[in-house]
This record gives C-alpha cells, structure tokens and sequence, in this order.
C-alpha cells in the first residue's frame, strides 16, 4: 500500500478526488515530523483546484445572545451561565459594519443570529437590514440564522442573500455530546434545502471539542458528502460558563493536520479559517494554514469575540503574494 | 474611602488575585463587566471594534 502523502498527491492532486474516510484518519494520524510535507500537498491541491485567491469575509451578530439550543461551545446559549447578555444590532449599525467589512477589501459580509431559527421578527430585521446594505455597500451578503423552513429559505433567496451558512458542527456519531436541543439530522435537511434553492451552502464545524480523530475524519468525510461551497473551519476557544468551557486548547499541530485534512477530502471547496485560530495557531501558524490549504478568512472580530486586527492579515496575504478574491468573480 | 475597581473579563474584584490570566485574554476579548462596578454589559463586537453600555455607567467602545 502506498503512503498516504504520495495517495494523496496522485489521487487528489493530480485527479481532484478527495480522499475518504479511511485515508483521512491515517492524515489526521501522521507524525508530527511529516506535517510539513502534508501541508506542501495540502496547498498544492489548493492551488491547483481553486487558485491562488483568498476570499475575504467580515461577520456580524445581528442578534447576539439568549440563544434557546445548548450547543455546548457556545457563549450565546441561553442555558449557560455565560456572561454574554443578550442584544440587537440596529438597521445602521448593521449597514455600518457592512461598510467597514468592504473597506477592507473582503467580498463576503455575513450576517449572524444566535437562534434556533428565525422568527417573523428577525426575517423583517433581514428583509431591512439586506436592502439597506445593497442600497449602501458593494458587497455580497450571507446569513446565519439557524435551521430554516422552506418558505423562509425562498424569502431569503428573494432578498439577495447569496450564501447561506448552517455547519454540521460536528460528526454525527458525535453530535449528541456537542447539542441535545437539536439533532444532526435537521442541520442536514436545512443544508440541503438551502443547496437546492440556488443559494451558495456555507457549512462547516469545529474540531477540539474532545472528539476522536475518527470522528473529526468523520466530519470532514459527511461535509465531503454534503458538498458545500464552502466550509467554515473553527477550532474550539473554550468559553467561561458553557459544557466545554475547562477543554484544552487543541494543539496547533492538531489543528494544521486537521487544514490538511480538511482540503484533502475536498479539494475545489473554499475553505475558510474561523474562529479560534488566533488562541489555537498564532501568527505562525497562521500563516502555515495559509499554505496548507486554506483559501479564505475571516477579517477582523467574531461574533462575540476579538480577531486579529484585519490590517494584519491582509498585510500577510500580500507577504504571501495570495491575491483577495474580487467582487465581480463572486457573482 | 477607595472606590473598588473590576476586572472586565470576569468580573471579580480586579484587587484580587489571579487576574493575570484575564489581563491576557482581554487582548482577545471584548470587557463583559464594567470596570466600575462590576455589572455585566450589554455588548456589541462589530469587524473592527465593539461597544458596550453599563446600565449604571452608560456607554463604553474599543
């Protein structure tokens, strides 16, 4: 049997097929001394089927807090004793956000909700807060906003929302111990009731919340299945109060074998760094995720937490000589 | 008399011990307390900053 990094050169480098579950498990399993190889074919699968762009996104809370699901990496659950209070963005807060998230170049401006799913009341908070931000802003506009009816996915298509995210969060034989409000089964259904409206399926997870390395291949092989256009990658930043709150940091080795692992099983797929890179990477590593497959970031600050200044990470794309993703090749 | 102060990230009186981990993490953190009088805040990060209000002590950005 061949080794895995020479698989993975021939199948997914040179014929595009992602790798499976079972190669997956022996990626996330390779020594630490082999890493820098894995992420010289990892970014060579990037480069080679998608390109040198980075895509650029800013994200915003338009309603943060009092979340009624228990995702146990979440500060916004209402269930825990978190400090995060909750609390509403108003229509040109919003649209000021928007405006500042294009200033840096990004083309993606995704608007966040912490809810099982939307009510009357945060679709008409959407249905004003997208058509202002076209009115203002020459940017693409995603949402968040939990698990969707299909009438609610036809009415967010209408407004020109033109991404749409919803993440496994986790593998399904893992799930449980991650959410019990909620199963794995309705994220799926929303991921594909969005994919078949026409809206772009941003769908990805977090890796280091305590699952096993054939759970977080798992992952990676059911997102794989999914075939979303992108997949958000976060990497667990424990918060005060919530389940998962005494979890170790996952190691940043960890973390880069899990880039690898996560472009290797789907090669033409944007993959974006999320939340948790700057505790669980730093600034070097960072930059060698940037050149172990991934293709997009998110700038600036998080939903209820600080990123890296997005000044910095745009210096270090331009370092890297990775171009940003215009608008006009997004629409 | 001296007024108390607060730490932001947790809370706890900031002349207690055992703040050092707080003081780090606030580089990545937007304040969840006010300083003065150790309230939790009403906060909004937006991309490239955020706000917070005390209900006691009104309006905070960084």
């Amino acid at each position: 049997m061949t080794d895995i990094v020479e698989r993975a050169r021939s199948q997914v480098l040179e014929r595009g097929v992602g790798l499976g579950y079972d190669d997956l498990v022996e990626v996330l399993r390779l020594p630490d001394e082999r890493i820098p190889e894995l992420l010289e074919v990892a970014h060579a699968v990037r480069l080679k089927h998608c390109g040198p762009e980075v895509e650029v996104e800013g994200i915003v809370s338009l309603k943060t807090g009092g979340c009624p699901e228990d995702c146990h990496f979440c500060s916004q659950s209402g269930q825990f004793t978190s400090p995060v209070r909750a609390v509403w963005l108003d229509i040109p807060q919003l649209v000021k956000a928007a405006e500042e998230t294009a200033a840096t170049g990004a083309t993606e401006f995704c608007i966040v909700a912490a809810v099982r799913g939307p009510d009357e009341r945060l679709m008409a908070q959407m249905r004003d807060g997208v058509r202002a931000i076209r009115e203002a802003v020459d940017i693409n506009v995603a949402a968040s906003l939990g698990m969707l009816s299909q009438e609610q996915v036809d009415d967010l298509k209408e407004m020109g929302v033109h991404r749409y995210n919803h993440n496994l969060e986790a593998a399904r034989s893992y799930f449980g111990s991650v959410v019990t409000t909620h199963t794995w089964e309705e994220r799926w259904e929303t991921c594909e009731m969005v994919r078949a409206s026409g809206m772009e399926l941003c769908c990805g997870g977090l890796v280091g919340m305590g699952e096993t390395l054939e759970q977080r291949a798992e992952l990676a092989a059911q997102l794989a299945e999914l075939g979303p256009h992108e997949v958000p990658l976060n990497f667990l930043n424990p918060r005060p109060g919530t389940p998962f709150g005494e979890l170790p940091l996952m190691s940043a080795a960890d973390a880069l074998r899990a880039i690898a692992a996560f472009r290797l099983a789907m090669p033409s797929t944007i993959l974006r760094y999320a939340g948790g890179r700057e505790l669980t990477l730093g600034d070097l590593g960072t930059r060698d995720g940037l050149l172990g497959g991934i293709n997009a970031v998110i700038v600036g600050n998080y939903l209820t937490t600080l990123g890296r200044d997005a000044d910095e990470d745009l210096a270090l794309l331009a370092e890297l000589k990775m171009p940003i993703k215009e608008l006009a090749k997004t629409l | 008399m001296t007024s108390r102060e607060f730490c932001g990230l947790c809370g706890k009186e900031a002349a207690e011990a055992g703040h050092p981990d707080c003081i780090v993490l606030l580089a990545l953190e937007p304040p969840r307390y006010c300083t003065r009088c150790g309230r939790r805040l009403k906060v909004q990060v937006t991309p490239r900053g955020w706000s917070a209000d005390c209900i006691e002590h009104g309006p905070l950005h960084g």
